[in-house]
This record gives structure tokens, C-alpha cells and sequence, in this order.
């Protein structure tokens, strides 16, 4: 029991970070209808931004550690919104009208330029995230949970809600999701398109940076190419809830990360032994394809995209 | 359709790394008749020539910083032979390093060693881990190319009876056994759980300790698998943890194992933590911080400070390149091997010197070099070291290859109690 609780914790904790990048795949894509491969990295480009801010503070003043996390934080989103305008409007606005396939590539293209931009500035090596708050465990049961943990639970749920305000309750939320039903109508009745599509990927590398810092401070780890496999999971929690559904990315990344740490954890007692915790990815992969084939549009979704 | 991706991203980065490094010049010849002198004629300049030695290893990826001190150990090796201006069939040869990078994946491992193979190298330092360098010695092998290994460990890469694969490092047969051995004779342990990344090295190493630890009468209570780009090991870990093992065995390298050593001090465990040569580096320290002190790990070879003719090399090494992580002297050696096998064989045609290779008797850096009929080191040395106040320190050597001259110990296998 206490195993299975220590799994739970895990597995949400995992969990909260795919939902936080997972939003900023479907807010895209419920919008514009691309997948912008490229996002994974831009949680990356947070990480090392704020790990750049947080090491220099750490070693030249003596502010408190939150009060310098909170700075590289500051510094990372700002960052990251501008990386995340400047991909919009150099990458994927010059093909908005372009076959979908074209953006589909270029995002691809553009995931690798980062990767390498950022292996150039901050090298090849692993980088070690200063550990800026003295991790205490607390105990539930015999379970354990980091304060860290609770932190990062604490902030997305928050950041969620946050989300969910801005997109149903002002008036930028609803011109969004104007655009997402029919551009062109909404661009009639005097949506600025062009201004709504750029705030989605603003907002959703603000939240980039947020799990890039969140990440970072977690594993204490950083590394030029930790963006892909964090992207690819958060792609495949966002198409699990339903991919353009804000609630279905929340519900998908928190689902993931716990059926990867249950996966991992009881795979091999489950099978006797014959699939062992190198079949983790299985479980999460089989989920995704189960749900598909029963829900092609997701478990939260509800019409497909079908837009050109 | 994420793992197509996945391929183009590679196909991409393989055409870059193809195109990237250009043509080298052809070798120069020294002008062609010597320009008539009006004093008296000098004696007429040595013609120079060019040989090509290849080295492959990871530079980008998860453990690029091995693979940049593996090609900074090769790349030293040619700078001493090139001040040497080592005559080889009345030319002054002049090498040069062609350094490729196989980014740890077996598919651009094949691919690089084509490239080598189409660029007529003389031969290749490399690969770095066990699982680019299996496949890509089939290909040197067909080639007709020497290849040394200075870091593959997995057995399987000398036993495929190619004459052209060697290496200058004990394999993980004896590493595994002294691992799997000291878990449970010097540390005690009964129940010891695994965990190995599924790469070559890893499963290889870890099923090795396996068999030693069983050997020695503990009971593997635990047998977990992660892959080497992991960063989140608590789901394996929490398993682990409820199975109240004394001792944890990782096989793999250091950038997995510090983010480990980190989440099971988090998740309370309390288990000793061994880990093979991958993980026995500087840089688990910097990874690890606190939660590295007082972990076990084996190194393939001697202690840098043991080494026989180190002093010198760990001197020039740092001087040029920084602190060694942990297999430059090897690659070092691995190319000193090649040059002075060409030297000996008067040749730098790998036909006519590969014979040779095998015949070596080489006093390197590391030791005394020989091979067997199977191309693995005579005599490959293990070391046990712990990590104390964030340093690696010695516990006890196994093996060995007898030290240069008169400084051998007694040659039965000994077991040096060296704690400090």
C-alpha cells in the first residue's frame, strides 16, 4: 500500500510537468491545427535560462534562494515568450497557409536549430542545477514526498486555473476560441488574428517556462537535448486527453505520468517476471492506442480538427 | 510516427556530420625537385607523408564529455608521435586525427565507420561504447582496417574472430566478476537489486555482477532497466525500495547514475550503491553532489595516479585538455599501439602492419600492453575505488598488468589493500 501510494506521488509529480507542457501543444494546435515540435525545446531554452540567472545570482549575492529562483523565473519566461513569438512569426506564419505537412517540418527543423543553439551556448556536458531549496521530505504514511514536490503540484494546479480563467473568462480567451472554431469568422467579426495565434504561443512558452525551471529544480540535472523525450511525452498526453482541449491535456499528462510510474513499478511482478521495467513506455503507449481506437479524438475531445 | 521523427533527426545529423568535415588536402608532397640551392646543397628534405588514424566517439549526447576526453587522449598521442617525426619507409610521417562523432547510437556508428573506411584511414581509435563499436568492427574487419578499442568492454566485441578488433582495456567478464564478487564478499551485501540502461554496456556489465553475485551466494532480489537518456528513475527506485536490498548495482554510465544516486537519497534508501566504469568518473561527483559519498565503483585499468608511466601524461593531459574523465590514457595507449605496430612493420599500409599490431609488446601509459590470440588485453587490471570528500579513492586493484621494469610485485594476482 505504501508502494502504491509512493507510485501515486511519483507518478502525479511526473505527471503535472507533462500537463504544463502539454497545454502549450494543444493550446496550438486547438488554434492553428500544428504541432509545434519545437515546443519540448523551448521548455528546454527555460531550464537554461533560468539556470544561467540562478547560478550568477547564487554566486554573486546573497538574496534568499526563493527570492532568486523567483528572478530566474522572471528572466526565463520573458525568454521563452519571445523565443516562442519569434518561432511564430519567422517559422510558422509564412506557411500558415501552406499544405499541413510544411509547418509540421519546419517545427521539426526548428526543435533541432534549438537543440543545437543551445548546445553551442551552453555546451555538451550535463549541467548541474544548483540546488537552490533544502530538500525535506515529509511523510505520508511511509510514503515520501518532497517539498519540491509539493511546490511543483502546487504551482501547476495553480497555473491551470489560471489558464482555464484567462481562456473562459476575458476577453483574449474568448477571441481564442473564436479562432479556433472558424479563422475567418472571427477574423470578420474584428478578431486580429494574427495577434490571437501569437498570444497562444506566448502563453504556452510562458507555462514552457515555468516546467523548464520546474524540471530543472526536480532532477537538479540540465541538458541540451532534455527537451525531445520531455516533448515527445507531453505530445502523447496532450493526443491521450484529447489534443486542442485544455482540460483533456491536464487530465492526459497527469494520467501518463502515473500509468508510466505504476507501469514501472508492477510490470514485472504483473507478467511474472517476462516484461520487465524496460516495458514501461509500453504501458503509457498502450494506453494511447487503446484510447485512440475507442476515442480517435481523445479521452476530453470532443469534434476532431479537421481544418485545412 | 514519433520514432520516424526520430530518424530524420539522425538522418539530418548524419548528413551535417558528413558533409561538415570537408576534404582533407591530399598529402603534401615536399616540393617536387628540391629548388637548386646556389650555396652548397643541404641534404635534400625528407618527403613527407600523411596517415590518417580515425577515432570515433560520442560528441554530442549524454556523454559527450567522455567521448571529447577519449578523442583529446588520441589527439595527444598524435602530437607526441608527429614531434617525434617518426620515419616509416624513408618518409617523415605526418599524422593527422580524423575525430567523428557516432553520438552513442549504433546506426551512425556504422555510418561513420564507412566514412572512415572511404577515407583510407590507416586505423582507428574508437569506438567509445560497446555498442557502436561491435557493429562498426564488422565493417573494419571487412576493410581489412585495425581497429583498438580503448573503452568497449563487452566481451562479445573480440569474440567475433575478426583479426582486426582489439582492445586495450579489461572487458566486462572480469569487471563484472570483480564487481558482482566485492558487492557481496567486502561489502556484505545478500540481497542485491540491479539495475541496468539496456545498452550493450550496461546489460552486458550488469548481467556479469549478476552471475558473480550469485556466485558468491547473494540473492538478486531486483532486477530493474531504465535506457541511457533517462533522467526519472523513482518509479524503479520506490520498487526497489520495497525490496530492502543491501546493495544496489547500476550498469551504466555517470550521466544516469548521479540523477539515481540523487532520487533514492530522496526516496530514502539507504542501500550501498555500486556502479562499473561508466559511472566512475569525475563527473558523477558533480551530478551526484552529497549523494555520490561513499558510493563503490570499478574502473576497467589502473588508477591514474598507479600508473606506470602516468605522471607524465595526467601533466601534458591537463595542461592541454583539463581534468581526464576517465578513459584518455587508453585512448592514448590505443593510438601509441597503432603508430608503433606501423613503426615496427615499417609500413603504414594496414595489410602490411596489421600483422603486427597483434605481436605488440608496448610499455604505454597504462601499462604494459600484449594481446591475446583474441585481440583482448593480457592481464586487464581492475580497480574498486570508493568516493570520499567528493574524490575518487582506491580500495583495492585486481590484476594487472605488471608495471615497467623492476617495480612488479609478486605475479600472483594480487589484491592490494591500499586504503588510505
Amino acid at each position: 500500500m505504501d508502494i502504491l501510494l509512493q507510485q501515486l506521488i511519483n507518478g502525479v509529480t511526473l505527471g503535472a510537468v507533462y500537463a504544463l507542457v502539454a497545454l502549450g501543444y494543444t493550446m496550438v494546435y486547438g488554434i492553428i491545427g500544428l504541432i509545434n515540435f519545437a515546443h519540448g525545446e523551448v521548455v528546454m531554452i527555460g531550464a537554461m535560462v533560468a539556470f544561467t540567472v540562478i547560478t550568477s545570482l547564487a554566486a554573486h549575492t546573497q538574496l534568499p534562494p526563493l527570492l532568486i529562483l523567483l528572478i530566474g523565473l522572471v528572466v526565463a519566461a520573458p525568454t521563452c515568450m519571445l523565443l516562442g513569438y519569434g518561432l511564430e512569426r519567422l517559422a510558422y506564419r509564412p506557411l500558415r497557409h501552406a499544405p499541413r505537412l510544411t509547418p509540421l517540418i519546419t517545427a521539426i527543423g526548428m526543435s533541432i536549430v534549438l537543440q543545437n543553439v543551445a548546445m553551442i551556448i551552453w555546451g555538451r556536458n550535463y549541467i548541474n542545477f544548483p540546488q537552490m531549496i533544502d530538500k525535506t521530505s515529509y511523510h505520508i504514511g511511509n510514503a515520501l514526498i518532497t517539498n519540491v514536490q509539493v511546490a511543483i503540484l502546487f504551482l501547476s494546479a495553480l497555473t491551470m486555473v489560471g489558464l482555464m480563467w484567462l481562456v473562459y473568462r476575458t476577453k483574449l480567451g474568448t477571441a481564442m476560441r473564436a479562432t479556433a472554431q472558424d479563422q475567418m469568422v472571427a477574423g470578420l467579426m474584428g478578431v486580429n488574428i494574427n495577434r490571437v495565434i501569437a498570444a497562444a504561443f506566448v502563453i504556452g512558452s510562458a507555462l514552457a517556462a515555468l516546467a523548464g525551471l520546474m524540471v530543472g529544480t526536480y532532477y537538479e540535472i540540465a541538458h541540451y537535448q532534455m527537451g525531445f523525450m520531455l516533448g515527445l511525452k507531453a505530445f502523447t498526453a496532450a493526443v491521450l486527453g484529447g489534443i486542442g482541449n485544455l482540460a483533456g491535456a491536464m487530465a492526459g499528462g497527469l494520467l501518463l505520468g502515473i500509468i508510466e510510474a505504476l507501469g514501472a513499478g508492477y510490470i514485472g511482478d504483473l507478467t511474472g517476471g517476462f516484461l520487465g521495467s524496460h516495458y514501461q513506455d509500453i504501458f503509457a503507449f498502450f494506453v494511447l492506442i487503446t484510447v485512440l481506437v475507442f476515442r480517435p479524438s481523445g479521452l476530453l475531445g470532443e469534434r476532431v480538427g479537421e481544418r485545412a | 510516427m514519433q520514432f520516424s521523427m526520430k530518424g530524420i533527426t539522425l538522418g539530418v545529423a548524419a548528413t551535417i556530420a558528413l558533409f561538415g568535415c570537408g576534404k582533407k588536402e591530399e598529402p603534401q608532397q615536399a616540393a617536387p625537385a628540391p629548388a637548386p640551392q646556389t650555396a652548397a646543397p643541404a641534404p635534400a628534405a625528407k618527403p613527407e607523408m600523411v596517415v590518417r588514424i580515425g577515432h570515433v566517439a560520442p560528441l554530442t549526447g549524454p556523454i559527450a564529455h567522455l567521448g571529447k576526453d577519449n578523442e583529446n587522449g588520441a589527439r595527444l598521442a598524435i602530437e607526441d608521435a608527429n614531434a617525434q617525426k617518426i620515419e616509416i619507409d624513408g618518409k617523415i610521417i605526418k599524422f593527422e586525427l580524423m575525430g567523428e562523432d557516432d553520438q552513442a547510437d549504433p546506426k551512425v556508428g556504422t555510418v561513420v565507420a564507412q566514412k572512415l573506411v572511404d577515407a583510407k584511414v590507416a586505423g582507428v581509435v574508437g569506438h567509445l561504447n560497446s555498442g557502436t563499436t561491435i557493429p562498426a568492427s564488422k565493417i573494419y574487419a571487412d576493410a581489412g582496417i585495425p581497429q583498438i578499442s580503448p573503452s568497449a568492454t563487452n566481451p562479445k566485441y573480440t569474440q567475433q574472430g575478426f583479426k582486426t578488433a582489439f582492445r586495450v582495456m579489461a572487458n566486462d567478464v572480469q569487471q563484472g566478476s570483480v564487481d558482482g564478487t566485492f558487492l557481496v564478499k567486502e561489502l556484505g551485501a545478500k540481497k542485491i537489486a540491479i539495475i541496468d540502461d539496456r545498452t550493450a554496456y550496461g546489460q552486458g556489465l550488469a548481467d556479469e555482477v549478476e552471475k558473480a553475485a550469485k556466485a558468491a551466494g547473494a540473492e538478486i532480489v531486483a532486477r530493474e532497466f531504465t535506457n541511457d537518456k533517462a533522467t526519472d528513475f523513482k518509479a524503479i527506485l520506490t520498487k526497489i525500495k520495497s525490496k530492502r536490498p543491501d546493495a544496489i548495482f547500476h550498469g551504466g554510465m555517470d550521466a544516469t547514475g548521479g540523477p539515481m544516486l540523487k532520487q533514492m537519497k530522496e526516496l530514502g534508501i539507504k542501500a550501498k550503491f555500486m556502479t562499473g566504469d561508466g559511472g566512475c568518473t569525475p563527473e558523477i561527483v558533480k551530478l551526484a553532489g552529497d549523494a555520490s559519498e561513499g558510493i563503490y565503483c570499478t574502473q576497467a585499468g589502473l588508477p591514474v595516479d598507479k600508473l606506470p608511466n602516468g605522471q607524465k601524461f595526467v601533466e601534458d593531459f591537463t595542461k592541454k585538455y583539463g581534468q581526464i574523465q576517465i578513459y584518455a590514457p587508453y585512448s592514448y595507449d590505443a593510438a601509441m599501439v597503432l603508430i608503433d605496430s606501423m613503426k615496427r612493420a615499417n609500413s603504414a599500409d594496414p595489410a602490411k602492419y596489421l600483422p603486427e599490431v597483434g605481436k605488440t609488446s608496448y610499455n604505454g601509459v597504462t601499462g604494459k600492453i600484449e594481446f591475446d590470440e583474441k585481440g583482448d588485453v593480457k592481464n586487464g587490471a581492475i580497480t574498486v575505488f570508493t568516493i570520499k570528500g567528493g574524490k575518487l579513492e582506491t580500495v583495492a586493484v585486481h590484476g594487472g598488468s605488471a608495471p615497467v621494469a623492476a617495480a612488479a610485485p609478486a605475479a600472483e594476482p594480487q589484491k592490494e589493500e591500499a586504503k588510505k
